[in-house]
């Protein structure tokens, strides 16, 4: 009993504080903050997988969105000197139209939701995993075997996306001097070096 | 109220991504905003795939949560070049300014 309620208080505990966070987001003036607070939601967010028994899941989502994903954000937000004051000008004649957008597709998914709970009653009622066998184990077991192709195409995807980001931020500066390897290996030796005859008591010319 | 239940997550993942949606109409002219909502939005996705995979006691909605959460990782690192590079370029990253990209 005492658990369940830990486990309840918890649940509200991690979602109140996302959807503000994620409200924090989409309305601090400053970029900086947005992109704190994006890290306080996918905080919350694997908080909420870890009640949701999916714990390795809420690991990458920690490691991966916080480690990689928003502090990449940081960085190219402290990098640009943007002018954030000004791209929030006339913002609240948004406000009407975005209301109307999101409450219609908050009622959609709510609507959709209920009717799916009355449809799949027996589903919902017991989500207890009866297994020997860790989380982590059982996505193993899933994802190296049935998709393993699946698996091989998210690293090309990667490997195509880590190369596009260095062409396309890769730029040549023309006041810096670089070292050529390929034009240090293809030296020759009379590039460089000049034997001269050098009479006794006479300098070089 | 003290029973948690599948729809209660759904509850929470539907609130996320209207925030999401709400943020690309609020923030029009930011594109690294606009960024971050769409990762919001890719994150109550995730929710969903993950409350479904706990509630059918189905794993497969894990693995495909770690492939989305791939194509994010992948979606803002090109997304954010081409930020800096239209930056360096041009001196301002407005959505109206992007639009002399011609792409």
């Amino acid at each position: 009993m005492v658990i369940k309620m830990i486990a309840t208080a918890a649940f509200y505990l991690f979602s109140i504080i996302l959807l503000l966070s994620a409200l924090r987001v989409i309305t601090a003036s400053n970029a900086v903050h947005s992109v704190l607070f994006l890290i306080l939601a996918f905080f919350n967010a694997a908080g909420l997988f870890v009640l949701l028994g999916a714990e390795f899941v809420a690991m990458i989502l920690v490691i991966v969105y916080v480690g990689a994903v928003a502090v990449l954000f940081l960085f190219v937000v402290m990098m640009l000197d943007v002018d954030f004051q000004s791209l929030r000008q006339n913002a609240k004649s948004y406000i009407g139209g975005g209301l109307v957008f999101g409450g219609v597709m908050l009622l959609e998914l709510i609507t959709l939701y209920f009717a799916w709970a009355d449809v799949q009653p027996t589903l919902v009622a017991e989500a207890a995993v009866v297994s020997d066998i860790t989380n982590t184990e059982q996505i193993g077991q899933v994802l190296y075997t049935d998709y393993v192709y699946a698996f091989q195409l998210a690293g090309l995807i990667l490997l195509v996306a880590m190369i596009g980001a260095i062409v396309l931020t890769h730029r040549r500066r023309a006041d810096v001097r670089r070292q050529k390897v390929a034009d240090q290996v293809y030296v020759k030796r009379e590039d460089v070096l000049e034997i001269k005859e050098v009479k006794t008591g006479q300098g070089i010319s | 109220m003290m029973d948690i239940s599948t729809l209660h997550y759904l509850a929470v993942a539907a609130m996320l991504f209207t925030i999401g949606v709400f943020g690309i109409f609020l923030n029009r002219r930011n594109v690294i905003v606009i960024l971050m909502s769409i990762e919001l939005m890719l994150l109550a996705v995730n929710i969903n795939f993950v409350t479904f995979s706990s509630a059918l006691n189905d794993i497969t909605g894990q693995v495909f949560t770690m492939f989305i959460l791939t194509v994010a990782a992948a979606e803002a690192a090109i997304g954010l070049a081409i930020l800096v590079v239209f930056f360096r370029k041009k001196g301002a990253i407005g959505v109206e300014d992007l639009s002399s990209m011609k792409g």
